[in-house]
C-alpha cells in the first residue's frame, strides 16, 4: 500500500512543502538540509544539472541568469499578460517565443516552460518525501491559490504530471488552510481565511457544518503579495543609489540580488522590530546604508495592503454576510506575519484573527489533511468533506462580443451548465465556440480559456440542428466540455485551442522521469544520491581538517571523527542506500561541533566571486517614499 | 412544508424504472445504492425529482439543505477518490447534478424561474448582458416599465443621469444623493413586498398541484394563469432590481 500514499504540497511562489497524515495528524516533511521550506527557486548548475531550494539560492546573486525565482506569477500566463511582471521580476523569456505559444524562461543556454519549472520544484518535494518514507511516492494534492483560473489551475496540474505525481486534487490555498484548523476545532459556524502569500492573495468564506466545510464564496488577487512589497523596497534602493551616487543597478543582476535579499531581510525584522538598518554592499565597494522605522515602512505598504480591502468586501457581499456574522478570521501566509496587515484584517472582520498555526505550513498542512481525505480517510479526518467554489464566472462569447455567463462565480464544484447552438447557414459543419472566465461584461475583457470547434454537425439545413454543450467544472476546478448534435444522436467532436497552455502530447514529452515511480528505479536514485552526499560531506571534512577550527577540537574528538569517516567510506560504495545514510548522519552528528567552530571563522570570510552578468530589470517607476535620503560609505 | 429528510429522498423518490445497482444488485437505487453505498450511473432527472421533491414552490430550505450535505457525502468525488474510473466518472456527473440542483432550488427566485421552464415558459431575461448585447447589436431592447412604476421610474432615472454627470464632474450635490437614496429604499421595499406577493403566488401554485394529485383535475386555463401571475411578478421584480443596481453603481462610484 506503500505506493498509495498520497502527500499534499504547497506550491507556493516563495517557498513549497510538502506534508503528510502522521497518525492523526499533518506533519510538514523537512529537505535532506532538515528545513521544511523548500524556497521556490530553480537554477541550473555548470554542468546544467537543475538545482532546486535552499541549493539554489546562491545562483541568484552568483549567476543571476542561470536561476528563477516566483515561477508561480507565470503559470497559465500568456506573453502580453506578463508584461507588467517583466517589469519588476528578472524573468528572462526565451527570444524565440511565438505568439500564442506558451511562455518558456531562459536558464543559461536552456529554456523552460513554466510548469517545466515547477515540476523540477514538485520533483525536489517528491524525492523529500521518498527519503523519509523510504519507499516511492506517485500521488499528490496540490494547492493553488483560489482565484486561480482555469489555465493556472491547468498548468499546476501538468507540472505534477511533469514530475512524475498523478495530482490526486488541487485545493484551494485558504480551503486547504481551513482544514488544518478545523482539525482541532470541530465546531460548526463561520469562518474567513485571509490569506496573503508571497504572491498571491485570497479570501474565502466557509460554513462549517458537522465536518463539512462548504466555501461559500471566494475573491482574490492572483498578483499580490510580499513580492508587491519587495518590489517596493528595491526600487527605492535603486532610486536611492542612481540618484545619489548616479549609480544605475537596474540592469546588474547581481547588486539587485543582493538588494533583494537585504529587504527581505529588513521587511521580515520590521514584523518585530521599530526600526532596521539596511547595508547592502555595493559594486565598487561602497555601502548603501538607510534606516528604516516600522512607521515608514507601515506608510510605504499602506497601498499594497489596502489592494486587499476590495477583495474582502466583495467576499461577504458575495456570501451575503456582515463582518460581524462571522464567527472565526484565520490568517494564512508569510506577509499575515506583518503587524500592519493583522491590524487590518482585525478591522475588516472586527475580529481578533487566529495564528496558532505556522502561517507558512498551515496550507501545506491542510492538503495533507485533504490528501487522507481522498486517500479514504482516517479517524482524524471522519466526516470531514470540503466542499469548494469556483472563484471566476465562466461564460461563452455570444454576438457582438459580449461575455453570456453560464455558471456563475461561487458556484459549488463540481459545477455544470448546458447550452444549445446552432448552425447559421445550410450544410454549416463547424461552430465555433469561445470560452472565457471572468466577471466582465465584454468578452475582450474576460480570460480567453479557449477555443472550440465542435467538428462533424451533419448536414442540415440553416437552424435546425440543435447541439448541446455541456460544460463541467470539476472538483479541481478545471472545465471540462462535451457536445452532442440531439437530432442526429451524433457526438461532435470537440477540437480544443487551449488559449494558454501545454498540450496532451507536449506534457507527455515533458515528464521528466517516465520510470520515476519504478521501485528500481528509486532504489538506484537513493544509492547514488547518498553516495553524492557521503561524497560531500567527505569533501567538507577535507575542509574542516585544514581549517583553524579543526585545531580547536581535543584528541578524543578528533579520533571520534577519523572513525566514523572511515565507516562512511567503506559503505559508501556498497548498494545499501540505508546504510550509507546511516553513516551519513552518524558522521554528521559527530561534527556539529566543528562545523560551528567553521560557521563562526567564515562569517567575517563571505563568498564574493562576482559576474558581470546582466538581468533585465526593466524600468521601474521612481517609488514616491516616506523616508530621508539614503547614506552611503 | 415538503418533508424532505434523506430517508424519505431514498424510500420514495426512485423514479419509474430505477434499476438495480450495478454493483451489488439491490433495489432501488437512485443516486447511490442504499445496501453497498456504490455510486450510480446518473440518471436524466429534473432538480425536483433529484431530491425527491413534488413540483411545488413552497420549500423547507433547512430541510433541503441537511439533504444536500448527506448526498454530497455520498457521491462527491473525493469520497470516491478510489473508486474504479467510470464510478469516479458518475460520482462527478451525480455530484455536478446535486450541486446544480440545490443551487437552484434553494434560492427562491431561481427556483420559480426553473419551474416556469420546466412548463415551458421562456422567460425574458432583462440582464445586464442581455441589455449590452442588444445594445451592441444595435437593437432596441424592449424594457416593459411596469406601468405602476412609469411615472417613478422616469423621474429617477433623469435624477441618476443628473448625478452621473455630477460626478464625472467632480461635483456632489448632497440634497440629490439623499433624495436617490430615498427612492432606492421605497424600491427596496418593493422589492420585498414582491417576493412576499410570490409566495402567495407558490401557494396558488402548490394547491393546484396537490389538487392534481389528489386525483382532481386542473383545467389548461387554471394552470396557464399560475404561471402568466408568476411570469409578470418575476419581470417587475428583475426590473426593479436592475434599477436598484444602476442607483448603487451611481452612488458607490
Amino acid at each position: 500500500m506503500a505506493t498509495d500514499r498520497i502527500v499534499g504540497i504547497d506550491l507556493g511562489t516563495t517557498n513549497s512543502l510538502v506534508a503528510f497524515m502522521q497518525g492523526e495528524s499533518p506533519v510538514v516533511i523537512p529537505g535532506d538540509d532538515g528545513l521544511n521550506l523548500v524556497p521556490s527557486v530553480v537554477a541550473l548548475d555548470e554542468k546544467n544539472q537543475p538545482v532546486i531550494g535552499n541549493a539554489a539560492r546562491k545562483y541568484l546573486t552568483e549567476t543571476p541568469e542561470r536561476a528563477v525565482y516566483s515561477i508561480k506569477r507565470l503559470m497559465g500566463r500568456g506573453v502580453d499578460d506578463v508584461q507588467e511582471e517583466l517589469k519588476f521580476f528578472p524573468f528572462r523569456l526565451a527570444e524565440d517565443l511565438q505568439a500564442g505559444e506558451v511562455l518558456r524562461i531562459r536558464l543559461g543556454n536552456k529554456t523552460f516552460t513554466p510548469p517545466e519549472i515547477s515540476a523540477l520544484i514538485l520533483r525536489q518535494l517528491k524525492r523529500n518525501a521518498e527519503r523519509f518514507f523510504g519507499a516511492p511516492v506517485a500521488k499528490a494534492v496540490i494547492t493553488v491559490p483560489a482565484y486561480f483560473n482555469d489555465a493556472q489551475r491547468q498548468a499546476t496540474k501538468d507540472a505534477g504530471r511533469i514530475a512524475g505525481l498523478e495530482v490526486m486534487r488541487l485545493v484551494n490555498e485558504p480551503t486547504a488552510a481551513s482544514l488544518a484548523y478545523g482539525l482541532d476545532k470541530k465546531q460548526n459556524g463561520i469562518v474567513a481565511v485571509y490569506d496573503l502569500g508571497g504572491g498571491t492573495f485570497d479570501v474565502s468564506i466557509l460554513k462549517l457544518h458537522d465536518g463539512i466545510f462548504e466555501v461559500i464564496a471566494t475573491n482574490g488577487d492572483t498578483h499580490l503579495g510580499g513580492d508587491d512589497i519587495d518590489n517596493l523596497l528595491i526600487t527605492i534602493a535603486l532610486d536611492d543609489t542612481f540618484g545619489d551616487l548616479g549609480l544605475d543597478l537596474r540592469r546588474n543582476a547581481e547588486a539587485v540580488q543582493a538588494i533583494r535579499k537585504a529587504v527581505i531581510e529588513a521587511k521580515i525584522a520590521l514584523s518585530s522590530q521599530p526600526s532596521v538598518k539596511l547595508d547592502v554592499e555595493l559594486p565598487g565597494g561602497s555601502h548603501y546604508l538607510r534606516e528604516i522605522t516600522r512607521e515608514q515602512f507601515e506608510q510605504l505598504i499602506q497601498p499594497i495592503i489596502d489592494r486587499t480591502v476590495g477583495p474582502c468586501k466583495q467576499a461577504l457581499k458575495d456570501a451575503n454576510l456582515k463582518p460581524e456574522q462571522i464567527d472565526e478570521v484565520v490568517l494564512v501566509g508569510g506577509s499575515t506575519r506583518i503587524p500592519k496587515v493583522r491590524a487590518l484584517v482585525k478591522e475588516l472582520f472586527h475580529r481578533e484573527p487566529h495564528t496558532e498555526l505556522n502561517p507558512d505550513e498551515v496550507v501545506a498542512l491542510g492538503a495533507a489533511v485533504q490528501a487522507n481525505i481522498l486517500g479514504g480517510g482516517s479517524e482524524a479526518t471522519e466526516n470531514m468533506l470540503l466542499l469548494d467554489v469556483t472563484p471566476l464566472s465562466l461564460g461563452i462569447e455570444v454576438a457582438g462580443g459580449v461575455t453570456d455567463k453560464i455558471i456563475l462565480r461561487n458556484s459549488t464544484v463540481p459545477a455544470s451548465a448546458t447550452q444549445f447552438y446552432t448552425t447559421q447557414v445550410d450544410g454549416q459543419a463547424n461552430v465555433a465556440i469561445h470560452v472565457l472566465q471572468g466577471e466582465r461584461e465584454l468578452a475582450k475583457d474576460c480570460r480567453s480559456l479557449a477555443r472550440f470547434d465542435l467538428k462533424g454537425v451533419p448536414p442540415m439545413a440553416a437552424g435546425m440542428a440543435r447541439i448541446e454543450v455541456k460544460f463541467l467544472i470539476d472538483a479541481n476546478g478545471i472545465l471540462h466540455v462535451s457536445a452532442r448534435e440531439q437530432r442526429s444522436g451524433k457526438e461532435a467532436e470537440i477540437q480544443v485551442q487551449p488559449s494558454y497552455g501545454l498540450t496532451d502530447e507536449q506534457v507527455e514529452g515533458m515528464i521528466l522521469d517516465s520510470f520515476d515511480s519504478a521501485e528500481e528505479d528509486f532504489r538506484q536514485r537513493q544509492v547514488i544520491e547518498a553516495r553524492n552526499e557521503a561524497a560531500t560531506i567527505l569533501d567538507a571534512l577535507d575542509k574542516g581538517k585544514k581549517s583553524p577550527a579543526w585545531g580547536h577540537l581535543s584528541t578524543d574528538e578528533k579520533k571520534k571523527i577519523a572513525k566514523m569517516e572511515k565507516a562512511l567510506i567503506a559503505v559508501k560504495n556498497e548498494d545499501d542506500y540505508q546504510a550509507i545514510r546511516k553513516a551519513i548522519d552518524t558522521l554528521n552528528q559527530g561534527t556539529t561541533r566543528l562545523a560551528e567552530l567553521m560557521m563562526d571563522s567564515a562569517v567575517s570570510t563571505a563568498l564574493k566571486g562576482k559576474t558581470m552578468d546582466e538581468a533585465d530589470m526593466g524600468e521601474g517607476p521612481t517609488a514616491p517614499h516616506p523616508m530621508a535620503k539614503a547614506e552611503f560609505e | 412544508m415538503t418533508d424532505s429528510s434523506l430517508t424519505t429522498i431514498t424510500a420514495k423518490a426512485a423514479p419509474e424504472g430505477t434499476q438495480s445497482c450495478w454493483s451489488c444488485g439491490t433495489m432501488r437505487a437512485v443516486q447511490f445504492c442504499e445496501s453497498c453505498g456504490k455510486v450510480q450511473p446518473p440518471a436524466p432527472v429534473d432538480y425536483f425529482t433529484f431530491f425527491g421533491l413534488p413540483r411545488k414552490l413552497t420549500l423547507d430550505v433547512s430541510a433541503l439543505e441537511k439533504d444536500f450535505y448527506e448526498l454530497s457525502r455520498k457521491l462527491h468525488p473525493d469520497l470516491n477518490a478510489r473508486a474504479g474510473s467510470q464510478e469516479q466518472e458518475w460520482s462527478l456527473q451525480q455530484s455536478s447534478l446535486l450541486n446544480d440542483a440545490y443551487r437552484t432550488l434553494k434560492d427562491p427566485i431561481k427556483r420559480t424561474q426553473y419551474l416556469l421552464k420546466l412548463e415551458g415558459v421562456e422567460l425574458e431575461e432583462q440582464s445586464k448582458s442581455a441589455t449590452e448585447q442588444a445594445r451592441s447589436t444595435g437593437e432596441i431592447k424592449k424594457q416593459i416599465v411596469p406601468p405602476d412604476l412609469l411615472e417613478e421610474v422616469f423621474e429617477l432615472n433623469v435624477q441618476l443621469e443628473e448625478l452621473r454627470g455630477q460626478k464625472k464632474m467632480g461635483e456632489d450635490d448632497p440634497a440629490l444623493i439623499e433624495e436617490v437614496g430615498r427612492q432606492k429604499l421605497e424600491l427596496e421595499e418593493k422589492h420585498e413586498a414582491l417576493l412576499r406577493e410570490l409566495q402567495g403566488h407558490w401557494k396558488m401554485w402548490d394547491g393546484m398541484i396537490q389538487r392534481e394529485h389528489n386525483g382532481q383535475p386542473v383545467s389548461e386555463e387554471e394552470r396557464r394563469q399560475a404561471r402568466n401571475r408568476m411570469v409578470d411578478l418575476l419581470n417587475r421584480r428583475n426590473y426593479i432590481r436592475n434599477l436598484v443596481r444602476d442607483v448603487n453603481e451611481v452612488l458607490e462610484r
